[in-house]
């Protein structure tokens, strides 16, 4: 995937802008006690706040606040320590009071940064706009009955970020790179579950395309003007569609301008079915939301001390993470893949404890990986505890047992269980180095081949044979090591050259 | 029995300390004079069974020696707090079924208090208006006429059904709501005392928003004493109101006593408007000399951006309501246009049906001046102007205590005189909306008759949380008014 495309007159550039919505993690809603539960009964989590009774009133809820400013945190974005809750202005039936409450002029996040790195190991900085709190709305059901349509307000007032970045995306990859980071902040962060098949994470991506150069023109002089129309594409819920639809808008774009017409400023919707964006709603028909600061909350003030105890208690972060695993002698690639799911990394930290590095990344990638995917498993659904792998992994290194066995042995305590120490015990995996052993078994395979003793003398290169009837004599149990040394003294070979 | 309706709170609240007459006793007296009021119209909905149960449920608490601070006192609620159980309407057809399954914070105060409710009072439709003629429910009449007419004059509004309670002895006390005056005109034009205490002083949980940023819950009631033991119960320190304030509540009825000596009370010049009744400015000057002769210091001071003051309430509080009544479309409670054909439809009539001219109308400035293209013109410059108005007062406190001014332009006017003409209407505010652009205290006290025998009102406004010392003032001027005069009866005959 490049970041340009190819038309008929030549070359156009793409520049992608997202607004992703990222549910706030929190027991209660934004402005009300109710829970934000997912899957529950229809109705069953919704207050009079939440309903838009007459006479009630919202109260911020504090956690939703902290959330919002850790995310920020994490973002390297600067935090305001004023910030306004402002009404937007719509009717819609899931929107109970009739306007949603959201930040408009002051978002309690203001400009921040992220860097994705890429395939090709190199990174870019992806520029944060701002980060607001809004409530999200309830859900219409129209397909439950021929005659009516119904209202679910569960979701309704439930707290979502909305994380604005600068047009700092040059291709789908870039732009799935930059989702893919952002769910990774949150998630290590605790402050956005992350998950877009339920909808806690979606996105709208913005797309244009311009002419060679005007990209740079725009990062030299921030005028807009440099980059074509954008065309705004709602409801891509999903890392592929994201691809899909930035891929298939950058085309439509740039047939449309060569064939002579203008791109209109627009919201478009993508099909998934399709895979095709189509029109919404032009610039002309957007709502006038008729903004105003919410009268019934007082502006939003922050302590800087409050702000800077938040900021004291964020975890290791991605990038910090994928720093130190490198500095660890992990590649970069290796280190990416690890820290981009915090669950991995921390498994990863654990599966490595006092072993070498690139040994437990091996283990991982060549071992653990497959295994998971064949089961269909995730790392925290993984049988075997990161502490057994550990161990297995250490009985390697100390010669205890051969890499063979130790896959077999992950085999074992994979299906059935148990402390990997134990079962190389009560099976009697343990590697033999034993001397006396190894030689018996040499004798052997030696008094059951007399025609191959005498070929070896004139085609050393049979010893790799000769090696292999031994271990399978020990039960795969000897250590390679050790025959080859014992072999070489029998059969009075040469040292390879 | 009439005697016992024409008790003061603070006289009833003695007599049931002396155990002379029983909250049954009051509260049935009072459920009498309701039904034979009824040709007022101040009530939209009376709950007689439900203040029989309040009061003998009282009673056995004041015989087992639990007395709360309003305890059996029967009040009226304007239809604008919500009462669990009890249909709570803001006299719309839009909730005009409507029953909600929650409290107000600030009548659960007065129930915990031990006061007792006589009936949901007639207003202006969701607080909107000044005469209390935009009601879904009817106009209410004003228990006062013209001396030797018999023409219905309006009781104020929007809490004209407080004023016209209150002035008609229906109710020891009423709760009003004030946005721009809701509370203190009605109670300038029936006789009657209506304090607005400071934003923030009362919740708003639980209160049918009109303007939230302007309203305000406060008490109605015969004398300024009652009113402050009102407010004593009805404010307090609400989580769930999250502009309500967080300052301690005090005994206001302590702080109420005293002399004024030394007061300094400042008369804003902006306030003399030209072509003023003479009546008007008689009783202004009177007061004046009233403070004075009781030791207040009286001088003029200016409050300059005065005259923007009208416009700008007429855009914050539109704006604020057009978002406000939002809510009210058909779809969840409150009434629902027959067999819509599709959302939009039912939208439209919905609220076209459910809303009144006078909603409606406030409904369309408030849409337009948060518009595009037209909020920097007219909201943005509006809360430029409200930051000028507060400033205004800020300076003005820095030399007095209180400032003094007329409560209305006029007394009580016909039923219909004024409708025609929405701007003429407005008008009738003109002293009172700058009250609540600043969010001050403000009271209005019966000041005296007009030459046809209608009441006036004097205001006083204060400082933010000085309730104490305005009411301080207020009983002065109630003191030395001396206002006695009490409707004739007609409606009884």
């Amino acid at each position: 995937m490049s970041r340009t495309i190819k038309g008929q007159s030549g070359e156009w550039e793409i520049v992608i802008g997202m607004e992703v919505h990222a549910q706030v993690l929190s027991r209660a809603k934004l402005f009300s006690g109710a829970s934000t539960e997912f899957g529950a009964e229809p109705n069953s989590q919704v207050s009079f706040v939440d309903a838009g009774m007459p006479g009630m009133l919202p109260v911020i809820n504090e956690k939703c606040i902290e959330q919002a400013v850790r995310t920020g945190l994490g973002l390297k974005a600067k935090i305001n320590r004023r910030s306004i809750f402002d009404r937007k202005n719509y009717f819609y039936p899931d929107l109970p009071s009739g306007y949603q409450i959201s930040q408009y002029k002051d978002p309690i996040v203001g400009e921040g940064e992220v860097t994705i790195d890429l395939k090709d190991g190199e990174s870019i900085k992806v520029g944060i706009e701002r980060l607001h709190l809004e409530q999200d709305a309830g859900k219409s059901l129209h397909d439950q009955s021929p005659d009516n349509s119904f209202v679910d307000l569960n979701r309704a007032g439930v707290a979502l970020m909305e994380i604005v970045t600068k047009p700092h995306m040059r291709s789908s990859e870039e732009a799935a790179a930059f989702l893919r980071k952002l769910r990774a902040i949150v998630r290590y962060l605790g402050t956005c579950d992350g998950n877009m098949d339920e909808g806690s994470m979606r996105a709208d991506v913005n797309v244009s395309v311009c002419r060679p150069g005007g990209y740079e023109e725009f990062r030299k002089t921030g005028s807009f003007k440099s980059l074509g129309i954008r065309c705004e594409i709602k409801n891509v819920n999903s890392m592929r569609f994201i691809a899909q639809a930035v891929e298939y808008e950058a085309r439509r774009q740039v047939d449309l301008l060569e064939e002579g017409g203008t791109v209109r400023q627009e919201t478009r919707l993508f099909d998934a079915r399709l895979g095709e964006t189509r029109s919404m709603r032009g610039k002309e028909e957007a709502h006038d939301y008729r903004y105003f600061p919410d009268p019934d909350l007082l502006p939003l003030e922050l302590e800087q001390d409050w702000i800077d105890s938040i900021a004291q208690s964020l975890p290791e972060l991605p990038d910090e993470k994928r720093a130190r695993f490198i500095a660890q002698g992990l590649s970069p690639y290796d280190a990416s893949v690890l820290v981009a799911e915090r669950e991995l990394a921390d498994f990863y930290e654990d599966l490595a404890k006092g072993v070498d590095a690139k040994a437990a990344v091996n283990w991982l990638n060549n071992e653990i990986l497959g295994r998971l995917n064949r089961d269909g498993l995730s790392i925290a659904q993984i049988p075997v505890p990161a502490a057994a792998n550990n161990a297995i992994i250490q009985m390697v290194a100390d010669g205890t047992i051969s890499g063979k066995i130790a896959k077999d042995l992950l085999d074992i305590v994979w299906a059935e269980g148990g402390d990997p120490r134990e079962v190389v015990d009560k099976r009697g995996l343990r590697q033999v180095t034993d001397t006396g052993a190894i030689d018996a078994a040499i004798e052997k395979v030696i008094a059951a081949n007399p025609a191959k003793v005498e070929e070896i003398k004139l085609k050393p290169k049979l010893a790799g044979w000769f090696v292999g009837q031994v271990m399978k004599e020990t039960g795969g149990k000897a250590s390679p090591a050790a025959v080859n040394a014992a072999l070489k003294i029998r059969l009075n070979l040469p040292d390879e050259g | 029995m009439s005697d016992l309706i024409s008790l003061t709170l603070a006289e009833a609240r003695e007599a049931l300390t002396a155990k002379e007459v029983s909250s049954r006793e009051l509260t049935s007296a009072f459920i009498q004079a309701i039904e034979a009021a009824r040709p007022l119209n101040a009530f939209i909905t009376e709950t007689a069974e439900k203040a029989l149960l309040m009061a003998d449920a009282s009673d056995k608490r004041r015989a087992a020696g639990n007395v709360g601070a309003l305890e059996g006192l029967p009040l009226a609620i304007k239809d604008l707090f919500c009462t669990n159980g009890t249909r709570t309407t803001a006299a719309s057809k839009i909730l005009g079924n409507f029953v909600p399954p929650y409290e107000s914070t600030v009548t659960q105060n007065l129930w915990s208090a031990g006061a007792v409710m006589l009936g949901k009072t007639n207003m202006d439709e969701f607080a909107m208006g000044s005469s209390n003629e935009t009601s879904a429910f009817g106009p209410v009449f004003n228990p006062w006429r013209s001396r030797g007419s018999n023409t219905n004059l309006v009781p104020g509004g929007s809490s004209g059904g407080s004023s016209a309670a209150v002035a008609a002895d229906l109710c020891l006390a009423a709760t009003g709501t004030d946005t721009g005056g809701s509370i203190r005109q009605p109670a300038a034009v029936t006789g009657t005392v209506g304090l607005k205490p400071t934003y923030g002083r009362c919740s708003r949980y639980g209160i049918v928003a009109f303007a939230s940023s302007l309203d305000q819950a406060g008490p109605m009631a015969k004398t300024v004493k009652d009113a402050a033991i009102l407010l004593t119960s009805m404010a307090s320190i609400d989580p769930r109101d999250s502009t309500s304030a967080e300052t301690a509540v005090p005994d206001y009825e302590k702080l109420m006593a005293g002399s004024i000596r030394g007061l300094r009370v400042g008369i804003p010049k902006e306030y003399r408007l030209d072509g003023m009744s003479t009546d008007i400015t008689a009783l202004w000057d009177k007061g004046g000399r009233w403070l004075k002769d009781q030791g207040a210091e009286i001088f003029e001071v200016s409050l300059p951006h005065t005259k923007y003051a009208l416009p700008t309430y007429y855009i914050v509080a539109p704006a604020e309501a057009s978002s406000n009544l939002a809510r009210y479309d058909g779809v969840r409670f409150g009434y629902r246009a027959s067999n819509p054909h599709d959302i939009t439809d039912l939208y439209e009539r919905s609220r076209g049906e459910g809303f009144g001219a006078e909603v409606q109308r406030r409904i369309l400035i408030g849409t337009y001046v948060l518009s595009a293209g037209y909020y920097d013109a007219y909201y943005s410059r509006a809360q430029k102007l409200r930051t000028l108005i507060k400033r205004d007062f800020e300076q003005a406190f820095e030399k007095c205590d209180v400032l003094l001014t007329p409560s209305t332009p006029g007394a009580a006017f016909g039923i219909g005189a004024k409708t025609s003409d929405p701007l003429e209407m407005y008008l009738q505010d003109v002293f009172t909306v700058t009250v609540n652009l600043a969010g001050l205290p403000g009271i209005s006290i019966p000041g005296g008759l007009t030459a046809d025998g209608l009441p006036l009102g004097l205001q006083l406004i204060g400082k933010a949380f000085d309730e104490g010392t305005l009411l301080r003032a207020a009983a002065a001027v109630e003191t030395a008014a001396d206002f006695k005069a009490k409707p004739a009866k007609w409606w009884t005959a």
